[in-house]
Order: C-alpha cells, then sequence, then structure tokens
C-alpha cells in the first residue's frame, strides 16, 4: 500500500466485497435503471405493438395534452391537498402522545399502550379498506351510533366532504404508533439528570416538559420535518385506491390513482408516463432538498 | 416524598387507554362479525361481541378453493421474497459498512444506490420492463423488482458499523479474508439486525397487493391481498343498491372471515415484531 495509491476499485484486495455486492447490483440495475429508459415513452405516441424504439417521437405532446385535461389541475391540487394535510396532522400527534406517555409511571401500562399503538401500521390497507369501507358504511355501527343520538346518517365513503377527513383521519390511525415509538425512544433518552436539577430548582412537570423534553427531541422533531418534504407529492396511493370511488373522485383523486386509470386501464401509456414523469421529477428535487436541509442542520447522512 | 395521584394522571391515564381501545376496536369489530350469525350480521346488530355464535362463515371459507390458492402464492412469496431480500441485504451490507479508505468503490455502490431511492422510473415504465421480461402471471414479478431493500440495507448497514472493529482486526491477524470474517463473525453478531429485517421483509411481502394486481392477467395467480382487495372493491360498499343486496346474502360474513384470517399471520408474528421493531426503527430513523 506504501508503494502505490490504492486503486478506486483496488480488486485485488476488495473483489471479495465486490463480489458480494453484485447480485444485489445485478439486480438494481436491471429493475431500477433498465425502466429508466421506459422514460422515453413520455415523449412518445407510444404503440405497444411498435415497441418503445419503434415508436415515433412527439416532443412535447403528450405533456400539453396533459394540461388541456380538465382533470389534470384537480388532481394536482387534490394531491397536493390531501399530502400537505396529512404531513401537518401526523406531524404533532404523535410528538403530543410520546410526551404524555412519557409521563406515565407504570411500566406495564406504558408497554401496552405503546404496543397496541403500532399494531395498525403493520396491517394492509386492504385489510384496513375492507373494516372502513364496513363500519363507516350507511348502515354500518358508526352512523347507528349517529342515529342513536338523533342525528341524520352521514355517507362518509361516497360523499366529497366527509372522505376527505376519513382520508387524514384514517392515516393518522393507521400511522401514529409509528410516530410516537420513535419520539418516545428519543424522550427515553434524555439525561435524567436535566429533569432532577429542574426538579431541584421547582420546575413542576408541564415546565420540565417545556423546558426539557421538548428541547431535547427539537433535534429529531426538525429532521422528521425536513424528511417529510420529500412526501409532499405522495398523497398515499395504497390508502385512497382502497378507499375510494368514483363519487369521490372530485376530492380525493391524486396524480398517483390518476396515473395508474390511463394508463393501466384505459392503456394511454405515453400519457400515463408522461404524468408519472412529471411527479418523479419533482419528487426527485423534493428529496434531494429534503437531504441537503438535513445534512446541513442535523448531520444526517442516509448512508 | 409522598404523593398523591394527581388530576393530570387520572385524565392522562383514561386518555391513553381509550386511545389504544381505539386502535383494536375495528379488529374486534370484524372478528365478531366473522363468527356471528349471518342474519344478525344482516340486520347491523353487531358491535364488538359475536351475536348466535357460529364458524359457518369459516367453514365456507375452508371450502373456498379461490381464497387458498391466493393463500398458498402468497406463502410462496414471502419465503421466496423474505429469502432473497434477507440474502441480499446482507451481503450488500457488510461491504458498504466498511470505511472508504479500507473501500474506495464503496462511493460508487452508494451512489447506484441513492439514485434509485429517490428517482422512478413510474409505473408505466416498470410494468412494461416485467412484462417484457416474461415475468406476468409467475411468482417472480412479486419476488424480483422488490429483491433489493434499500432501507433494510441502510438499517442492517448502521448495526455492523457499529460492531467494534477490534473483532474483525483480531481475526484478520490470524489470517482470516473478508469472507471468513463475514461468515464466521460479522453475520452471528449481527442476528438481531438480521431478525429485524426478515421480520421487515415478511410484513412487506404478505401485505403487497398493487404488483399482485397489476402484473397479473389471471385473477388465479393473485396472491392473497389481492385477491381480497377485489372482493372488497368489487362488494362497493358506496352503492346503496348493492349494499341492500349484499345485506341479504352472507357476502359481509365471509368477507369478514377472510380479512380475519388475513389478518392472522400478522398478528401471530406481532410479539416478535415488536420486539424488534422498536430497536429496529430507532436505529434507522433517530441515528440515520
Amino acid at each position: 500500500m506504501n508503494k502505490k495509491k490504492t486503486s478506486f476499485l483496488n480488486f485485488r484486495k476488495n473483489w471479495p466485497l465486490h463480489l458480494m455486492l453484485l447480485p444485489g447490483i445485478i439486480l438494481v440495475i436491471i429493475f431500477k435503471y433498465v425502466p429508466l429508459g421506459g422514460i422515453t415513452i413520455a415523449f412518445k405516441d407510444f404503440y405497444p405493438r411498435k415497441g418503445i424504439f419503434g415508436s415515433p417521437w412527439v416532443g412535447l405532446d403528450n405533456f400539453e395534452y396533459m394540461f388541456l385535461l380538465p382533470d389534470t389541475m384537480r388532481i394536482m391540487w387534490n394531491t397536493l391537498k390531501i399530502a400537505l394535510l396529512k404531513i401537518l396532522i401526523n406531524f404533532p400527534v404523535p410528538i403530543l402522545i410520546a410526551i404524555l406517555l412519557n409521563e406515565i409511571k407504570s411500566k406495564w401500562f406504558k408497554k401496552s399502550v405503546q404496543t397496541i399503538i403500532y399494531l395498525p401500521y403493520f396491517i394492509s390497507w386492504v385489510i384496513l379498506a375492507g373494516m372502513i369501507l364496513d363500519i363507516f358504511s350507511l348502515e354500518g355501527i358508526i352512523n347507528q351510533v349517529l342515529g342513536m343520538i338523533g342525528m341524520d346518517p352521514v355517507f362518509f365513503m361516497g360523499d366529497n366532504k366527509p372522505f376527505l377527513g376519513m382520508l387524514i383521519g384514517t392515516d393518522v390511525w393507521k400511522n401514529f404508533g409509528y410516530g410516537t415509538v420513535i419520539y418516545l425512544a428519543a424522550i427515553t433518552g434524555i439525561d435524567e439528570s436535566l429533569y432532577e436539577s429542574a426538579r431541584i430548582d421547582g420546575a413542576g412537570r408541564l415546565k420540565q416538559t417545556l423546558y426539557i423534553t421538548i428541547p431535547s427531541i427539537a433535534p429529531i422533531v426538525m429532521l422528521m420535518m425536513i424528511l417529510n418534504l420529500g412526501n409532499v407529492l405522495n398523497a398515499g396511493f395504497e390508502q385512497i385506491f382502497t378507499l375510494y370511488s368514483p363519487r369521490v373522485y372530485e376530492s380525493a383523486d391524486i396524480i398517483d390513482t390518476f396515473v395508474y386509470r390511463i394508463s393501466l386501464v384505459d392503456a394511454n401509456y405515453a400519457l400515463g408516463t408522461a404524468v408519472g414523469l412529471l411527479k418523479s421529477v419533482v419528487s426527485f428535487l423534493l428529496i434531494v432538498t429534503s437531504y441537503k436541509l438535513a445534512n446541513k442542520y442535523s448531520d444526517y447522512t442516509i448512508f | 416524598m409522598q404523593k398523591k395521584i394527581s388530576l393530570f394522571t387520572v385524565i392522562n391515564t383514561v386518555f391513553l387507554a381509550s386511545l389504544a381501545l381505539l386502535c383494536l376496536l375495528p379488529i374486534i369489530h370484524i372478528v365478531a362479525i366473522s363468527f356471528s350469525d349471518q342474519a344478525a350480521v344482516s340486520a347491523n346488530q353487531i358491535g364488538l361481541i359475536p351475536k348466535g355464535f357460529t364458524l359457518a362463515s369459516y367453514k365456507m371459507v375452508a371450502k373456498r378453493g379461490a381464497f387458498w390458492t391466493a393463500f398458498g402464492i402468497s406463502v410462496k412469496r414471502v419465503i421466496f421474497g423474505v429469502l432473497i431480500n434477507t440474502v441480499i441485504t446482507v451481503l450488500m451490507a457488510y461491504p458498504l459498512s466498511k470505511s472508504e479508505k479500507e473501500f474506495p468503490a464503496r462511493k460508487l455502490y452508494v451512489w447506484i444506490l441513492i439514485f434509485v431511492m429517490i428517482f422512478d422510473g413510474g409505473l408505466v415504465p416498470n410494468y412494461l420492463l416485467v412484462n417484457k421480461l416474461g415475468l406476468f402471471d409467475t411468482i417472480w414479478a412479486l419476488v424480483l423488482p422488490t429483491a433489493v431493500p434499500i432501507y433494510n440495507i441502510i438499517l442492517t448497514m448502521n448495526f455492523m458499523k457499529q460492531l467494534p472493529s477490534t473483532i474483525e482486526e483480531a481475526a484478520m491477524v490470524d489470517g482470516a479474508g473478508y469472507f471468513a470474517r463475514f461468515i464466521h463473525l460479522i453475520v452471528p453478531l449481527s442476528k438481531p439486525v438480521i431478525a429485524t429485517i426478515t421480520l421487515f421483509s415478511f410484513v412487506g411481502h404478505w401485505n403487497s397487493w398493487f404488483d399482485g394486481k397489476i402484473y397479473n392477467n389471471q385473477t388465479s395467480n393473485y396472491p392473497l391481498q389481492t385477491y381480497l382487495q377485489n372482493i372488497i372493491s368489487s362488494s362497493d360498499m358506496t352503492n346503496a343498491a348493492e349494499a341492500m343486496e349484499n345485506a341479504l346474502s352472507n357476502v359481509k360474513t365471509l368477507q369478514a372471515a377472510q380479512l380475519a384470517l388475513t389478518l392472522l399471520p400478522i398478528l401471530l408474528i406481532y410479539p416478535f415484531l415488536q420486539k424488534y421493531f422498536v430497536k429496529g426503527i430507532t436505529v434507522g430513523a433517530v441515528k440515520g
């Protein structure tokens, strides 16, 4: 090594490491990099019979057509609206619950609550949709309870207004346990001596929370918030797809569901690729920005 | 210092207990329906306790060939998928846990992986590729495109980085190469993180349904979750007329039983999951 600078690939010494990476890298190239070539479809008048290479180039026609469609503005707006509302509401809930859970003295109770609240995180949207569509249907148990207290039934899954609330509510319900676990771990890691000295100074629980707990977890909170930036165009495809119906397209049709329908149902591959590409590019820029910010403010690195 | 139980503690305890309950009620409700008499279900009489307890819907599911075909495909995809995911993850995490000084090409591999993490070709290009490779209606369409789970690799790599370097150094003095150290030292020491990623991958494969929907032309090749999604979306509860019709048949109890059975494997591994889960996500999410 002192004879010559180590070469970049350094096969002589590092060959076993290269070999271990090889199978995974081959799979990534086939299944992640090769499809990138398919992006050209967005700039073509694509016919599956002619193939990608045989189909003629049309420049930006597909993108022009996309913006002429009356649906486009609506799905963009729906995507942003749903994603931002989810981020906004999903954000404080787990922090609050983690703080409240931390106040519990009984270890058994704390552990049990924690175990139960992150169970929904592991249940698929298909199963949850099966439950939700039943529970919130017109004859479902929720409407029965509403009936008992003299309220009119609400068409939760079929009217645009309540449906938006359902999307946000069920998403928070599914995911808040996961966030709570992260924040609770951070709170548990706070140095106990900080609390002790605060108690000696006569700080009550509220003051301890405000002046020790919250500032201590602020860096993680900040990091989570920054990383969320990459999700601004992810309104939650699996959830919406399993819950929605044409009745609520107006409020809940998002980029991903739209792309699915135009490409795989209507077989308009070129338009589907174009809309998908637009989303990928904007998401890419957002994620790169979020990583840069996270790296700057919290020394966060992915690898 | 004596302390009485404060009002805050009482309210807080009640609040958190109801929150936990809120997470369980939908599951209990669906299980209650699955064990209930069809007439009681049609009359919407089921809350959290089965009415007219019966195993009829489960007996009916037992005789449903389509359900068990889909179940079998899900089991198959979990076995192949988890095995491939885990082997690839461990194999890739080890070289990536090395420093750039020891393994200069690490940088190149890291960028290859980061790029696909943040830029996605989109639905259509992926769909056309899987079609072109002739993987439609095979188990490989469900296993190969997700064979390299990058988040799990990061998690495992971070774990391996934390292992004291003296262990490997000692073995190096004895002349052990990378493979020997990997197999005899690193893999055994990484058991906790391997357990974590195996469970994650299990849940991921068991719960996936969208790939099963788009990469299969024959519904008989659907994995369980895709099969269920198909049933749920075709028994559309937002359609009042159809809901009426469903109420008169056994659609609801049958669907509840199938939902419960699909959820069962997740509930069975949940004790293990939650044992490793906290450690897993905190290493990955907080430490970065």
